[in-house]
């Protein structure tokens, strides 16, 4: 066990399911980089957010595949890949760049087991970058899971710390169906404890963030440590909060969300994917369906405005659900009679 | 080569203009203030300007995430550029877009794009609004190496010539697909066999020369808007700058920038040519270049105390308000 950044994390993920299998592959933009450059240095640079360095030194160009700019094709031979018995983790840069290359996902990888009778299986993982708060404007800043999510056939799964998405990335390397894995490109550089060796850790299980009575908080990838600035802040009042982070947005793990509602009965979503047919109203519709008559309060999302990610930051600051909205939000459940 | 007198006054202003203000960025950015990402343009104005110079309001072009030197060659307002890029609500796009989405439409610039080789159909559609209004005027797409690897921009390129619509691909190659050398992501050696392979005329162009470009295009603009259908100019070029501001650029040699710099300079080049030629001092030039980097002190210092955006501003132009 050491201290390692998400950055890190990822990275070690990477190089432990490569050396372990010899059927997982690499293949993105620059995930290498300097293929054809004038100074010969290739690993030149591992990534735009540098997640794949050293693995080209390592494993080699057969396995770690720089690719030109062409979202579709290197989902569609990830597809092909997978299909075909490998183990691909295919990077695309931005999650927005989903919009490029949008039916290799839809309509082809979540298709595959389901269409062809059972009898195909596609173990690829697509990594992909979310997130406002870089100044990175509209098109390289949206939170895609939840639309995502909407697709059957696909595992989304949203890691919100170093040591989970370290075991969430192994799950999905080894998982036999199609996952997208999301990093949050503002939780890069945060550090938590992460064992050296490897480990998996299962989708669909939520995890308890912290443990309370007056309200349940449930919150995905960066909002975690948001709402977790917001639950230890009304602590200090006497308000407590179950704070749970569901980890993977499909599965999701509705017992969890369920049972700490049936006892708090004030529920409190925080989700920086946009606010239509996101995974907030989802749970909102869970927990009406599922706890209604345990709720003693209006289920209380708190997302993003429904515009486009708006580049200046005097803009941005407000458009991302922040730990005051949140607090904000946790006060009013928990006051409502 | 016959130019007058103001038409290269007028190219050496854009060239210095569009170089001025990119290298003031790379100064500007590690002080903190810009927001997000900027793509720089430095050292591949002559295409924009040799492209742009001959287009008017009417025309259209559409741009890349490098496009600062698309925007001021089409004439876009520099100190409202610089306002965008600082987030600043009198931006070109009220802080909303940013470096990566500077547009003003109703200038022809239909925008720079943060997705690589999206361009390229958005154009194809600006193309058949020209031939329907049967005025003469075109649309232009700039298409970098790394987009002209991209789906989009060959289907793009084959409804054009389904289309037979007035539009001009122009493709400069800068060598680099942001971290990766266009030897290694383009197949083919061959980049104009294989756009003439779509079924259009390609004209060669020197992108580090001005007066190269200038001839290619005006060529190629000539069958586009006597109803010739689409054509393509290839440039190739060669950035000073990463891929981004903050790129280590550890893909390019040593000294390969600096070597640029000092043998194929667009601006250089430019100057030498029409001193050389007798046609002006360059002492003329010399004031234009101060003129110029006066007037982005200016919108430099400007942007930074421009009024900024308030949450007024978050929801304005939404349409489909929930």
């Amino acid at each position: 066990m050491s201290v390692k950044t998400m950055r890190d994390a990822i990275n070690e993920a990477l190089h432990q399911e490569m050396a372990r299998d010899s059927s997982v592959i690499v293949i993105g933009e620059d995930v290498s980089g300097g293929a054809g450059g004038s100074s010969g240095q290739r690993d030149a640079a591992g990534g735009v957010f540098g997640l794949t360095k050293g693995l080209l030194p390592k494993f080699g160009e057969d396995r770690v595949i720089d690719t030109p700019i062409s979202e579709s094709a290197i989902l569609g031979a990830a597809n092909g890949a997978a299909l075909a018995g490998l183990r691909p983790v295919a990077e695309i840069m931005f999650s927005d760049f989903f919009g490029v290359c949008l039916d290799q996902v839809m309509n082809q990888a979540a298709k595959f087991r389901y269409m062809l009778g059972g009898k195909a299986k596609a173990p690829l993982v697509i990594r992909a970058t979310i997130g406002a708060g870089m100044g990175a404007a509209a098109q390289h800043s949206q939170t895609m899971y939840s639309m995502l999510s909407g697709i059957a056939g696909i595992k989304v799964v949203v890691p919100s710390n170093p040591y989970d998405a370290k075991g969430l990335l192994i799950s999905a390397i080894r998982d036999d169906d199609p996952v997208i894995y999301l990093e949050h490109k503002m939780l890069y550089g945060e550090s938590g404890e992460v064992p050296d060796g490897d480990y998996t850790v299962p989708f669909g299980e939520a995890k308890m963030v912290r443990e309370g009575e007056h309200a349940t908080v449930v919150a995905f990838a960066r909002m975690v440590p948001f709402a977790a600035q917001a639950v230890d802040r009304l602590e200090k009042e006497g308000i407590t909060c179950d704070l749970i982070d569901p980890r993977t947005t499909s599965p999701l793990d509705e017992d969890t969300i369920l049972e700490s509602v049936r006892a708090t009965g004030r529920l409190v979503i925080v989700d920086e994917s946009p606010p239509r047919c996101g995974i907030a109203a989802d749970i909102a519709a869970l927990v009406a369906h599922k706890a209604f008559r345990y709720l003693k309060a209006p289920v209380t999302p708190v997302t993003p405005p429904h515009c486009p990610v708006p580049f200046s930051p005097d803009l941005e600051r407000l458009y991302i659900p922040s730990p005051q909205q949140i607090e904000a939000a946790i006060r009013a459940v928990v006051a409502y009679k | 080569m016959q130019l007058s007198r103001d038409a290269i006054l007028s190219a050496y202003r854009k060239m210095t203009t569009i170089r001025e203000f990119e290298e003031r960025l790379h100064i500007e950015n590690p002080k903190g203030e810009i927001p997000g990402f900027l793509h720089l343009y430095s050292g591949q104005e002559a295409v924009a300007v040799g492209v742009c110079e001959q287009l008017t309001d009417k025309d259209y072009i559409i741009s890349t995430h490098r496009g600062h030197g698309h925007c001021i060659a089409k004439g876009c307002d520099v100190s409202a550029m610089m306002k965008e890029i600082y987030g600043k609500r009198d931006g070109l796009c009220n802080g909303k877009g940013g470096s990566m989405h500077i547009a003003d439409v109703h200038k022809g610039m239909l925008g720079a794009n943060g997705i690589v080789g999206a361009g390229q159909p958005i154009a194809v559609g600006a193309a058949i609004a020209c031939k329907l209004r049967k005025d003469g005027s075109v649309s232009v797409s700039f298409t970098g190496d790394g987009a002209a690897n991209q789906g989009t921009v060959f289907e793009a390129m084959n409804m054009a010539v389904v289309l037979k619509v007035p539009k001009i691909f122009v493709y400069e190659n800068n060598g680099y697909s942001e971290h990766t050398g266009s030897a290694y992501s383009t197949g083919t050696k061959d980049l104009v066999q294989r756009i003439a392979g779509f079924g259009m005329q390609v004209f060669d162009a020197d992108g580090f020369d001005f007066f190269s470009v200038y001839e290619a295009f005006k060529q190629a603009l000539e069958v586009a808007r006597n109803g010739g259908g689409p054509v393509a100019v290839h440039a190739p070029t060669m950035r000073y700058f990463g891929h981004f501001e903050g790129d280590p650029m550890l893909y390019r040699a040593p000294g390969e920038v600096e070597r640029y710099r000092a043998e194929k300079d667009p601006l250089k080049n430019f100057r030498t040519r029409v001193t050389d030629a007798g046609l002006f001092e360059k002492s003329e030039l010399d004031a234009i270049t101060s003129e110029i980097a006066a007037q982005i002190d200016r919108a430099v210092a400007d942007a930074k105390t421009a009024p900024r955006l308030t949450e007024a501003d978050l929801l304005t132009n939404v349409y489909a308000a929930y």
